[in-house]
């Protein structure tokens, strides 16, 4: 029986949501050819191609941008397997670990990191003067470095927990005692039969969080303004820049570079690609040779204390940021300041930080219970509908984890103006909505149709119908997804600075805008303060959620 | 006409043969028919397809109605037909009052009448005072127990058992099979049981149809 009322929601959702990133990668591409209806600007032309060619350094821009992305995303991979590998066995502790670190705003966590890596911060600090004898800290490019390596280290902390947890989530898809009892008998060592039979299939099963990881390395611009190099900076940094520039003539080749930098995630994806053909023959033939050797437990033991390490300097970044905003009087080279005050605080509060976290807050809790609304209308347009998978259109939800937001960000101010909300607070919060929504849908879909539906079915021959089933078993079920899902979105939603600062216009400060601006400023301690109550609010929002959802189980 | 009524139902997967042939059978009020067969043969999708909770990629033929109306195309929550499944799928984030309280009919208004109705449902059950109980903390009879009386509750006017003693061990399994069965005729409903235990069918006392492909 076709009932019009389920595709129609899917539809509208799928028009107000997925349909303008398609639609504003589009506009973008136009513009970059000069076709710019918005501007007056008719003429196809390759002006803003020229105009880009005429960037000094845009060479080791694209270099560089290239570099950090790839390696970044390949140390996080690489990273996560042997985290994954080390920890088998106990994934429910390991799923328990990682929430916290996926909560860790990019910025927040890179502003963090600057403090810990650079000459004059903390590891510095430390190990200053009896380890490296340093009296004042050495004048090294140390974050910002020119190869980009700050970056990819930047992007690998941060992308470690969340491809553990999706490789967590794919693991019970796959036979892995199986595979581990049939390397046994013949002959292998579990390492060797994880990395052989079992890392392979996992691989498969996230290549789709590995390539949005990938593209997202490739584009991100807030851990590149903080961690990055400055002369020049990645391409992203400067496409933002060169688009939030109130001189047309940087605007133009801006909009080339917003292409381009959707050009570089494609040449990413292809170099991957590659990479991922050259690492399989390696493997099959590795596995044809038949050796029983212990290499690859050295190598797993590697790659899991490298993500000890990781997950230990995202920890002690977030600690950097905590003593800084409480520091006074911290000499070089003390490991620890002089004395701990709340001026930081008092005078971060004058400039009026607290309006500005409730500020950010009421827009992530905005944005996440609209993108959770979403989702459930999604997921229930799907149910009555009678659709048990995700479908084909499901899919489209990572266009926006695919595509870079810079590449996007000219197209979706050209939306938002044609709808009247340019610049406006309404701009910003589909903004979230826009980017929230795909990670609201992606983890509540899962549980979503994995509950018994003989459940629902009893509902319904107890006479409940669909709206009853819905509000009185359904949600209740699904509480603890829901919350979860709902902190996701919310964590989404306080990270976000691209998004932010374009469709805000720059007028709409957040925590992140200011904390980013904030980070390349003389005052440490003030930057601390707004990084900190950044990263303070996912997390806030993460353990209320866990709270909550435990209350229910007792 | 009372009771329920198949006239030359079949179901079939798109492009696959029948599960099996076209079923012929009527059950008056107070009657317990079983339908026997092998397993897979397709008892638990049939009794799917009479209470309307069968997904939507099937194929089906023929005629279901329940006292006289024809139930092609009304949504499960208005067929008034009770169905119980194998396992007693209690509402696990709802006490076992709630549970009762979700079942039952919406004409008891009221919150005293209603409450007094789900008093008198554990009363009947032998479970009186485990209102608030969360329904993990109950034995599987006591589960399968609360399960009949939630179906009964909503009063259904035919009910569908989907082999609901067969997670029970054989001495409970007579117990509530009596329970069940008396409970059943004194709702004066149709009853239509699906086994493969002949020892179900025995107890029913009443029509046997074997399922054949």
């Amino acid at each position: 029986m076709a009932r019009p009322g389920p595709a129609l929601v899917r539809a509208a959702l799928g028009v107000g949501l997925i349909l303008p990133f398609a639609a504003a990668a589009a506009i973008t591409l136009a513009a970059s050819f000069g076709l710019l209806p918005a501007l007056g600007g008719q003429a196809f032309g390759l002006d803003p191609w020229v105009r880009l060619l005429d960037q000094p350094g845009l060479a080791r821009s694209v270099g560089v941008t290239l570099l950090a992305g790839l390696l970044g995303t390949a140390l996080a991979l690489g990273l996560a397997f042997g985290l994954v590998f080390a920890l088998r066995g106990r994934e429910g502790r390991l799923a328990r670990l990682l929430p916290p670190f996926l909560a860790t705003p990019h910025a927040a966590l890179a502003i963090g990191l600057a403090f810990l890596i650079a000459p004059s911060g903390w590891i510095g600090r430390a190990l200053s003067p009896w380890a490296t004898g340093w009296l004042t800290p050495p004048d090294w490019p140390v974050p910002q470095d020119g190869a980009g390596l700050s970056l990819a280290l930047g992007l690998a902390v941060k992308e470690l927990p969340f491809l553990a947890l999706m490789m967590l989530a794919a693991l019970p898809r796959l036979p892995v005692v199986r595979h581990l009892a049939e390397g046994a008998t013949l002959g292998y060592g579990a390492a060797h039969a994880w990395a052989g039979l079992v890392a392979p299939e996992l691989y498969r099963l996230v290549r789709l969080p590995v390539y949005a990881t990938l593209a997202f390395s490739l584009s991100v611009v807030d851990m590149a303004l903080i961690l990055g190099p400055t002369l020049p900076p990645t391409l992203p940094v400067a496409a933002a820049r060169w688009l939030m520039a109130p001189d047309l003539a940087l605007y133009l080749p801006g909009l080339a570079a917003a292409t381009l930098c959707a050009g570089l995630v494609a040449l990413g994806f292809l170099v991957w690609w590659l990479a991922e053909r050259v690492a399989a023959a390696l493997l099959r033939a590795w596995l044809m040779r038949g050796q029983r050797a212990k290499g690859s437990g050295r190598v797993l033991g590697f790659a899991a204390a490298g993500a000890g390490v990781a997950l230990a300097l995202a920890t002690l970044s977030l600690a950097a940021l905590a003593v800084w905003t409480l520091a006074w009087g911290w000499r070089f080279p003390d490991a620890w300041p002089e004395r701990l005050t709340l001026q930081g605080w008092q005078s971060a509060g004058r400039e009026g930080i607290w309006g500005l976290a409730a500020r950010t807050a009421a827009l992530g809790v905005a944005a996440s219970l609209l993108s959770v609304l979403c989702a459930i209308a999604w997921l229930e347009a799907g149910t009555r509908a009678g659709r048990e998978g995700p479908g084909r259109i499901e899919g489209a939800v990572w266009l926006p984890l695919l595509l870079p937001q810079v590449a996007l960000m000219f197209g979706l101010q050209v939306i938002a103006a044609r709808a009247g909300l340019a610049g406006a607070a309404g701009a910003v919060l589909w903004g979230h909505v826009l980017y929230a929504f795909p990670y609201a849908l992606l983890a509540l879909a899962g549980p979503w149709r994995r509950l018994d539906p003989r459940l629902l079915q009893a509902g319904a021959t107890l006479g409940a119908g669909p709206w009853r089933r819905l509000l009185t078993l359904r949600l209740p079920l699904l509480r603890g997804p829901l919350l979860a899902a709902a902190a996701l979105a919310l964590s989404v939603s306080v990270a976000l600075y691209v998004p932010t600062l374009f469709l805000g216009a720059g007028r709409i400060a957040t925590l992140t805008t200011e904390a980013v601006a904030l980070a390349s400023g003389a005052d440490r301690r003030l930057g601390a303060t707004y990084a900190l109550l950044q990263a303070a609010l996912p997390l806030l929002a993460f353990a209320l959620a866990a709270l909550l959802s435990r209350k229910e189980g007792a | 006409m009372s009771g329920l009524a198949l006239d030359a139902v079949s179901l079939a997967q798109p492009g696959a043969a029948p599960l099996f042939a076209p079923l012929m059978l009527t059950v008056p009020p107070g009657q317990v028919t079983v339908v026997m067969g092998p397993s897979g043969i397709g008892k638990s999708t049939l009794l799917a397809h009479i209470a309307g909770v069968l997904g939507p990629d099937w194929v089906t033929r023929g005629r279901v109605t329940l006292d006289g109306r024809d139930l092609a195309g009304v949504p499960a929550e208005r067929r008034r037909v009770g169905l119980m499944f194998q396992d007693a799928l209690l509402f696990p984030h709802l006490s076992v009052g709630a549970n009762l309280a979700f079942g039952l009919a919406p004409e008891v208004r009221g919150r005293a009448a209603r409450r007094a109705a789900v008093e008198e449902a554990l009363r009947q059950a032998g479970m009186a005072g485990l209102a608030d109980r969360d329904p993990a903390s109950l034995s599987g009879g006591q589960a399968a127990r609360v399960a009949l009386m939630r179906t009964l509750l909503a009063r259904p006017r035919a009910l569908l058992l989907d082999e609901p003693f067969s997670r029970l061990d054989t001495a409970l399994r007579a117990d509530l099979r009596a329970f069940v069965f008396a409970h059943a005729t004194a709702a004066a409903i149709p009853v239509l049981l699906v086994t493969h235990d002949a020892a179900d069918a025995a107890a029913a006392a009443g029509p046997v149809i074997q399922l054949r492909p």
